[in-house]
């Protein structure tokens, strides 16, 4: 059993205190994504994790074993970093055979180890070209195989993804994907890339300024965000947020819409609230060009300013409670800037935060 | 006239410019070497004559000489040789192994004082070996290590450190430090780390910097002329003033030494030349 537990793990570089007493606990073959954006700490704590970094307070452990003051090497775990980190002097298999040869294993076992990394990441045609004879694609396979050669107990991803093309990054996800799905170890992943999260991950854990906003699966987080951070962070395009205040069963938004408060915050809001009205690009859809949806469904006359036609679905720009907003037109056909549209909103999927705290407004 | 024709000519005249002046800088850089090794094979009068013998003729006399017995103007070539070469490998290699380490430390660790300690050893370079002599002469009398390869091997290394510190610092700095970060979750303790992967991708750097080091004291004078007297520790530099007598010089046989000094700086430099451009243009991209 390989989980990892984090225990109120702190990390401070003097006076400035980069992760803040944070608790998490990963369970055996769970893949998990740490993800925010730059400077929240998710790095630090992953490096944390790896024994890279040094634990200013709290506990890690691994497999039920406190390692906060384990060297890297005595925590039986393997990382694939954001630039490879491949040994420029070594040859492709020896750079998947170094581990086991500093752990002074057979040669024979070795070749055995290091030909089935090989063989499933499909390297068998590089074994004895240098990293610097590699693309991009090759020498992340190569990294993930130094990964798995030794077989460890966790695996640490540190944005392994960025430095790759669109394309390729696609590719290599689902590689990623697969991969876990073959291996079954606990991986721990981090990225600033929500599509990355929300494609790998069995949970995800949002982080802001060194503290975990949100932990949960990618359906809880786009679905029920703790706060408008992660209304905004989780899901492309971003969830639609627009002002308003409560009034009476209803709430008034900026430019004097009123819409009645949805289903899910009733009874929870006070007359004059100041508040955020959330919903997604999808939930907001022109009249015969939506998918069928149950629930409280309400109309609206927008005019759209203008388009992204993406092939399968076209996103619209469009001006509604006196903020910009995304619409999404499925089966698309072609729409011109300044055409008035019917648009259709189940209100039971729509979200209310609190103005003040951001925090989400729901039973 | 056509504006084609006035650029293609313009380019064509910086063209010539260009490699006049490489021609002259060459020549300027080439001359003084040629010089000593013709004139090594010259007949003395044939080096001093006025107006000079074009056509050189070929001899051996000078090499012949210089070998030859104390009454026939030889010199104990081969010990300034052993000395030369006792004092500039081990004083290299002393000073790689101090250097590099400070270079790693510099590039790799924060401590207190870091930027400061890195411009005290520059300024140190900034000091001219010479106006050091005299206080090292007295300190080198007063401990007893005057005369002795020990202690012109401490002042080499002395010389040579912050140098290498400088040059090795700045290729440590050009390997991302996630290498050893990866060598040290694949097992490696921070000194494996090191010695299995990063020693072994700034080595380019590293011999670049043994060769300016072995270079400075295979060649250095100043210092060596003032702190070595006998056979038993004069290096090859300080050995070319036995030529020199005190109305004559002989220009032929200092030629023939400075040839023989010449010889293993240049097959070390030629054994190394790969890592050296290598290691000069690692060291060329650092921003």
């Amino acid at each position: 059993m390989t989980e990892v537990t984090l225990s109120n793990v702190v990390k401070k570089y003097g006076a400035h205190q980069a992760v803040h007493g944070i608790d998490l606990d990963i369970a055996d073959g769970e893949f998990v994504v740490l993800v925010g954006p730059s400077g929240c700490g998710k790095s630090t704590t992953l490096r944390m994790i790896a024994g890279l970094e040094d634990i200013s307070g709290g506990e890690v452990s691994i497999g039920g074993r406190v390692v906060n003051d384990l060297p890297p090497r005595e925590r039986n775990i393997s990382m694939v970093f954001q630039n490879y980190a491949l040994y420029p002097h070594m040859t492709v298999r020896e750079n998947l055979g170094f581990s086991l040869h500093i752990a002074k294993q057979d040669p024979d076992q070795i070749k055995i180890a290091v030909d089935d990394a090989a063989a499933i990441l499909g390297l068998d045609e590089l074994m004895d070209r240098k990293p610097a004879e590699l693309s991009g694609g090759q020498r992340q396979r190569v990294a993930m195989g130094r990964a798995i050669v030794r077989h460890p107990d966790v695996f640490l991803f540190d944005e392994p993804l960025s430095n790759l093309d669109a394309k390729l990054r696609t590719q290599m996800r689902a590689e990623i994907k697969k991969l876990h799905q073959r291996i079954g170890n606990t991986i721990i992943y981090v990225t600033h890339d929500q599509v990355e999260a929300m494609t790998l991950a069995d949970r995800i854990v949002l982080m802001r300024d060194g503290h975990i906003v949100q932990v949960g699966t990618p359906l809880e987080l786009f679905n029920t965000p703790v706060d408008t951070f992660v209304a905004s962070f989780i899901g492309s395009p971003p969830m639609n947020l627009v002002d308003g205040t409560v009034n009476g069963a209803n709430l008034t938004l900026t430019d004097g819409t009123i819409l009645p408060i949805p289903l899910t915050a009733r009874g929870l809001l006070h007359d004059g609230q100041a508040i955020h009205f959330g919903f997604r690009a999808d939930n907001l859809m022109p009249i015969g060009h939506a998918v069928d949806e149950e629930g409280e469904i309400i109309t609206l006359d927008l005019t759209v300013t203008l388009t992204e036609p993406l092939g399968t679905e076209t996103v619209l720009f469009t001006e509604f409670g006196g903020a910009e907003v995304q619409a999404k037109m499925f089966n698309p056909r072609p729409v011109i800037p300044g055409e008035a549209m019917k648009f259709q909103m189940v209100l039971d999927k729509c979200h209310v935060f609190d103005a003040k705290t951001g925090k989400a407004i729901r039973s | 006239m056509d504006r084609n024709q006035t650029h293609r000519n313009r380019r064509r005249a910086l063209k010539v410019l260009h490699f006049s002046a490489l021609f002259l800088t060459m020549a300027v850089i080439c001359i003084p070497g040629l010089w000593i090794v013709l004139n090594s094979f010259r007949p003395t009068v044939e080096i001093m004559a006025k107006p000079p013998v074009w056509t050189p003729s070929f001899t051996l006399d000078h090499y012949r000489a210089m070998f030859g017995g104390a009454g026939e103007g030889g010199v104990p070539v081969f010990s300034y040789f052993r000395n030369s070469l006792i004092v500039s490998v081990v004083s290299t290699f002393i000073a790689i192994l101090i250097g590099m380490s400070g270079g790693y430390a510099f590039a790799r660790y924060r401590f207190k004082g870091k930027s400061g300690y890195f411009v005290g050893l520059m300024l140190f370079r900034a000091v001219p070996g010479v106006a050091l002599s005299l206080p090292l002469f007295i300190v080198f009398a007063k401990v007893g290590i005057i005369d002795t390869h020990l202690g012109l091997i401490l002042v080499y290394v002395a010389m040579n450190v912050p140098f290498t510190i400088w040059l090795t610092d700045g290729f440590f700095r050009q390997i991302p430090k996630e290498l050893h970060e990866a060598a040290e979750i694949d097992g490696c303790t921070r000194w494996q780390a090191f010695w299995k992967v990063e020693f072994p991708v700034a080595k380019s750097g590293v011999a670049s910097a043994a060769i300016f080091a072995f270079l400075t004291s295979w060649n250095e004078f100043a210092l060596a002329s003032q702190l070595t007297r006998s056979v038993g520790s004069k290096t090859m530099p300080v050995g070319l003033l036995d030529f020199t007598a005190e109305f004559t010089i002989n220009w032929g046989g200092m030629c023939a030494l400075a040839v023989l000094m010449i010889i293993p700086a240049l097959i070390l430099t030629f054994l190394v030349q790969k890592h050296l451009i290598a290691g000069l243009t690692f060291g060329g991209v650092k921003g």
